[in-house]
């Protein structure tokens, strides 16, 4: 793969998984957290409603995840094209 | 032997808040002397070298204010589920600022985000337009630090206000100005451990009391440990009805709103220059994506016990006060009361508290901060645990003050003199341009915090909308689209700034109508605190649309946009 290809496709696997991870960012966040709150709150776990605990812990909680997922996959798209060191 | 711990037992808050604060104190200034900066890159970037899991701690702390720690959990125990906002709002930016700016930031590798867009866009124009952009935002944002400061020194060291924020400049000013980053960044490493500290004790203690179980988060959704079988939350679900506010858990904001407010918070989180700066000094390019996962799981420590110090304080203040007859309050409620943080005036005469939704019969009121800071006292804690809390306090609104400072001076030594001005100036020079420009800094953030205008509290919040609306778009073109050129750069920046000031001056300060506009006139049902999101939007269209009309940015530029994509090779991207 010549110098310019390659930056090429590192850059494409690279924009593929941040629009994923961003997917799940707003799924969590404005899709259960705000929009769908309501609907969510008809189920309850332990004393939280669902909707509320989005809001208020687990969307918190998924994004911490989200960003070391990140970087586990960026440090082994860094490995694949050789731009680890 | 004995005596001794009788001794330690019976020591009162204020003797105690002196030894803890005092030894906080000598700690910082001891870190001061020891890492105190030889070079402009010290200066700025602590020298580039710092390990991911230091600068995640420093940027937790960095970005932990004032507000966060005293204020945060008060304004949601009043605004319940609305408080959601603030949690997503303030943790989901560093998502976006670790998967979209800060590895490309750290492989561009220079000291501030004016030298980016400067670079970026090829203009000393939109430079100087960023650094403005940067005085803006910092400055609203530090002055609630330094009057944070004072507060906290009034109410526990019974001193004045000002006094209080003298001795925190004094403070702030001699590790910054000794230190730099280099300073900074290892005290802000101290700050942390002491108000993540003094943050999670008092909840655990709380969560015990109250359910029996020692994790925060877990115990706001358990039941009650009175053997009553409630749930702490449907307790707390009917009071509030029963008193006329509404059910906690669902909040009153529109869908819409919380939608706005939530994405300018976040954006704004990701376009701050004083977290930006943060990933400016770690080694490589993936130092900076994991030193975001760091300071966010460290963030989210925090963030994740607020909601539930909200909910047992709330449950807690209704409990000890609704209803009681006033000659019967504990003692924390008359101490506070001197302070003016909570007022109580009998309409009805008829010597017990009314606590109520209606205005009109309602005759408590209770300041937000009340909330965090007399926590520990409504709660019954012992003398060292609310001396904990001031000490906490301190950490988080000096560590905030020092980062904020140092975008400041380093907007003026390194990006107007050093970059506009008198580009020959030395390194030496430099240096001490950016120690004087701190010292400048210094003393302007001071003379807010004992003259607060009138609109700071007002417009602190909405420092994140003016990062939302200027930088982010920026910055984020800067990176994804090659194509951006100056002109569409700048004319973004300007148009977004300038419509999010105007929309802040018109439905936040009154400034244009004889009255402040009602919340019936805000567009589209858009607080101007949720407007950042949308001067964001206006910013990224006029970006495009300007940048369709005008020429693209030169070869060499894109060749940057190319080079910044690509994690290896930090240390040539340097010397350039």
């Amino acid at each position: 793969m010549s110098k310019v290809n390659k930056a090429k496709a590192y850059w494409k696997e690279n924009i593929k998984y941040v629009l994923i991870l961003l997917f799940i960012w707003f799924l969590v966040s404005y899709g259960a957290g705000i929009v769908f709150k309501d609907e969510l709150n008809q189920i309850k776990i332990k004393g939280f409603k669902l909707g509320f605990w989005f809001a208020q812990q687990g969307s918190l909680y998924v994004f911490v995840i989200l960003i070391f997922v990140y970087v586990r996959l960026m440090n082994k798209l860094d490995k694949k094209y050789g731009y680890d060191e | 032997m004995m005596n001794k711990g009788l001794l330690i037992a019976n020591l009162d808050v204020q003797t105690w808040t002196y030894i803890l604060v005092g030894i906080t104190f000598a700690l910082y200034i001891g870190i001061a002397i020891w890492s105190r900066a030889s070079s402009t890159k010290e200066f700025y970037v602590a020298g580039g070298g710092v390990s991911p899991l230091a600068n995640g701690m420093a940027t937790a702390a960095d970005w932990m204010s004032a507000a966060s720690f005293i204020s945060m959990a008060g304004i949601i125990s009043f605004a319940g589920y609305d408080g959601a906002v603030y949690l997503m709002g303030w943790t989901g930016g560093y998502v976006l600022l670790a998967l979209l700016l800060a590895p490309y930031l750290r492989k561009f590798g220079k000291f501030t985000v004016p030298d980016f867009i400067g670079d970026r866009y090829y203009s000393k124009t939109a430079r100087i337009v960023a650094v403005f952009c940067a005085l803006i935002v910092s400055f609203t944002y530090v002055a609630g630090q330094m009057r944070g400061v004072g507060i906290v020194f009034s109410r526990f060291l019974e001193v004045d206000i000002n006094t209080g924020v003298i001795i925190g400049m004094l403070i702030v000013l001699f590790y910054a100005v000794l230190g730099g980053m280099k300073g900074i960044t290892y005290t802000q490493v101290a700050q942390y451990c002491v108000l993540i500290f003094a943050f999670m004790v008092p909840a655990i203690f709380i969560s015990i009391q109250m359910t029996g179980n020692p994790i925060p988060q877990l115990g706001f959704g358990s039941q009650l440990s009175d053997g009553s079988g409630t749930f702490l939350l449907d307790k707390l679900d009917g009071l509030s009805t029963e008193l006329g506010f509404s059910e906690y858990t669902e909040g009153s904001k529109s869908t819409v709103d919380m939608f706005a407010i939530t994405l300018a918070l976040m954006v704004g989180t990701a376009g701050l220059p004083h977290v930006i700066v943060r990933f400016f000094t770690v080694k490589r390019v993936k130092d900076a994506r994991k030193s975001a996962g760091i300071a966010l799981l460290l963030i989210v420590i925090l963030y994740s016990t607020a909601p539930a110090v909200a909910v047992f304080a709330r449950t807690n203040m209704i409990e000890t006060v609704s209803n009681q007859p006033y000659s019967d309050v504990p003692q924390w409620f008359k101490k506070w009361e001197t302070t003016g943080l909570i007022t109580f005036t009998d309409k009805n005469k008829d010597g017990k508290i009314q606590y109520v939704a209606d205005e009109t019969i309602n005759e408590l009121v209770v300041d937000r901060d009340i909330m965090v800071l007399a926590n520990p006292e409504i709660a019954k804690l012992p003398n060292w645990v609310i001396a904990l809390v001031a000490a906490g306090g301190l950490a988080a609104a000096l560590s905030t003050a020092a980062g904020l400072l140092l975008v400041i001076s380093a907007s003026v030594s390194h990006d107007l003199i050093k970059k506009v001005f008198n580009p020959k100036i030395s390194e030496k020079g430099e240096l001490v341009a950016a120690r004087l420009s701190a010292v400048g800094a210094v003393c302007v953030a001071g003379y807010f915090g004992i003259h607060p205008p009138g609109f700071v509290a007002a417009v602190v919040a909405l420092a994140f909308g003016l990062a939302a609306a200027s930088f982010f778009p920026a910055i984020i073109l800067g990176i994804f689209y090659k194509k951006m050129n100056k002109e569409g750069a700048i004319a973004g920046m300007v148009v977004g700034i300038t419509a999010m000031l105007l929309y802040m001056m018109k439905y936040r300060l009154g400034w244009f109508d004889a009255a402040l506009p009602s919340k019936n006139e805000w567009w589209f049902g858009i607080s101007p605190e949720g407007f950042g999101s949308i001067a964001m939007m206006l910013n990224f269209m006029v970006s495009i649309v300007v940048m369709k009309f005008t020429k693209p940015p030169p070869e060499d530029v894109q060749e940057i946009v190319e080079n910044i994509r690509i994690p290896s090779g930090v240390n040539n991207a340097i010397n350039h």
